[in-house]
């Protein structure tokens, strides 16, 4: 195998970058990353926008944690894998505020949590420093969107529920403007992200027997 | 291949990656910085037209559009702080004119007199932004800014064309906390300000944001309701707007704006 790894997409491939999608979602069974999808789930733009950055981040961290893992010290590896992650997040934020800029007013807080996001840094250990860098970027580009898929379905349900609308369209007119609903003001405070990350997890787990315990 | 263990690697190799990642890091700050400062710009002079309710929060537009809107109905000229008159708009570029880095400097500055605001040094010229519509010279918007709970805040005043009543505010820079202190960047609270004076009968900066609930506009024109659990920033608020509202500041062109306005 050449130093890259052949770049095809095999069937090892499919399913390291499928699985993290449902079967073994970062959030969903590995729970992971929970803290950021509290905080950037009110509106689904947010989510969008921090969902992207994370697949980005995740993908790049891991294939450059895969390209060195066979000449980085055992000792210093964590910081090595820290500073490749900080650098690529500092390159996101700056182009959000290149590209995006009022939105990236908002999110530059969390965009530098990106950092901390459990998922990158776990992936990064747990996976890129074991396996060549075509396998590794595959799997940050899978966690990330098994990421995002949640972010935004949390996101759906609470920008919905809680203002009404989605991706800042109205779709369910409000009573103070004339419509009929009555918006559920929890929905847009962090504790609710919490219930609808449990229900998702229940679900998740209902439909997927094979991720339950034993007792 | 050396020993990956051995302390002269690690060494090496640490730097390597430091090297590395801060060449990525420079490359990219410094590739897209003219984008962001245009950025910056234009979102600058939209809360301009914010704080003059020319647009409104909720409206979406798409940068050319707000432009047109700014070319169209604002002129941007300088102050001179010390006689309240107007710099010559062939002097200095009032548009290009960065207040902050004017600030800084101790050419184009000087130490501010003691004042409870956390101001230390104001620059010569400050930058104003009458507001005319349909030819008219409605308002004029003011630039302020001043040491909140967490850092500087700045923001923009947009005062009638009596150099009194309120017309409008936004704060387009600030690090207060969310929640409680940045409250005042939330539109709602803002709008509280729409209508009420800054000026009380002798021509002192009075407007203050208070504890609790102040009245409506017309009876209770000189105070604003304060943000509960941010009683540092509502006080910051009130010291920096005083502060710019005197005659250190904007205070002695707002007598000559209203003197000119009136007749």
């Amino acid at each position: 195998m050449s130093a890259i790894g052949s770049l095809a997409i095999g069937r090892r491939e499919r399913s390291v970058l499928l699985d993290p999608v449902i079967t073994n979602n970062p959030i969903g069974v590995q729970v992971l990353g929970i803290c950021s999808a509290l905080a950037v789930t009110t509106r689904l733009d947010k989510a969008l926008v921090m969902g992207v950055g994370v697949i980005l981040v995740a993908a790049f961290a891991n294939l450059a944690v895969s390209l060195v893992r066979n000449y980085t010290p055992g000792s210093i590896r964590i910081i090595v894998q820290l500073s490749i992650i900080a650098s690529l997040v500092i390159v996101v934020d700056q182009v959000l505020k290149a590209y995006l800029y009022e939105l990236s007013l908002e999110l530059s807080v969390y965009v530098g949590l990106i950092i901390t996001n459990c998922i990158v840094m776990g992936r990064a250990e747990g996976f890129a420093m074991q396996n060549p860098p075509w396998l590794a970027f595959i799997d940050g580009i899978g966690n990330g969107i098994g990421y995002a898929l949640v972010l935004l379905a949390v996101a759906l349900s609470r920008e919905l529920l809680g203002a009404g609308k989605v991706f800042g369209l109205t779709v369910l007119p409000l009573a103070k403007d004339g419509g009929w609903y009555n918006p559920n003001g929890l929905m847009l405070l962090a504790p609710s992200a919490l219930f609808i990350i449990a229900l998702l997890i229940w679900l998740l787990r209902t439909l997927k027997p094979a991720l339950q315990e034993k007792d | 291949m050396p020993r990956l263990d051995s302390t002269r690697y690690t060494l090496a190799f640490a730097t390597g990656v430091c090297v590395v990642c801060a060449l990525l890091v420079a490359v990219s700050a410094v590739g897209l910085r003219p984008r962001q400062e245009a950025n910056q710009r234009l979102y600058m002079e939209k809360n301009v037209l914010l704080a003059a309710g020319l647009i409104q929060y909720d409206e979406d537009l798409p940068a050319a559009e707000l432009r047109a809107i700014f070319d169209r109905n604002i002129e941007v000229r300088l102050v001179d702080f010390a006689t309240g008159d107007l710099v010559p708009a062939d002097r200095v570029d009032a548009r290009g004119y960065d207040q902050r880095r004017a600030r800084n400097d101790p050419a184009q500055s000087r130490p501010a007199p003691e004042n409870r605001a956390g101001i230390a040094r104001i620059p010569n010229y400050g930058r104003v932004y009458f507001v005319t519509r349909e030819g008219r010279l409605e308002q004029v918007v003011l630039a302020i800014e001043g040491l909140g709970m967490w850092g500087t805040v700045y923001g923009f005043l947009a005062v009638d064309r009596d150099g009194n009543t309120v017309r409008g505010l936004t704060y387009y820079d600030q690090k207060e906390t969310p929640g409680l202190g940045g409250e005042i960047a939330n539109p709602k609270w803002q709008a509280l300000w729409r209508g009420r004076r800054v000026y009380d009968d002798n021509w002192e900066a009075r407007i203050t944001v208070i504890k609790g609930n102040a009245g409506p506009a017309e009876q209770d024109p000189l105070r604003v309701d304060g943000l509960s659990g941010a009683t540092v920033t509502s006080n910051a608020i009130t010291r920096l707007t005083q502060f710019w509202l005197s005659d250190v500041a904007y205070g002695r062109f707002l007598k000559k704006f209203r003197a000119g306005a009136s007749t």
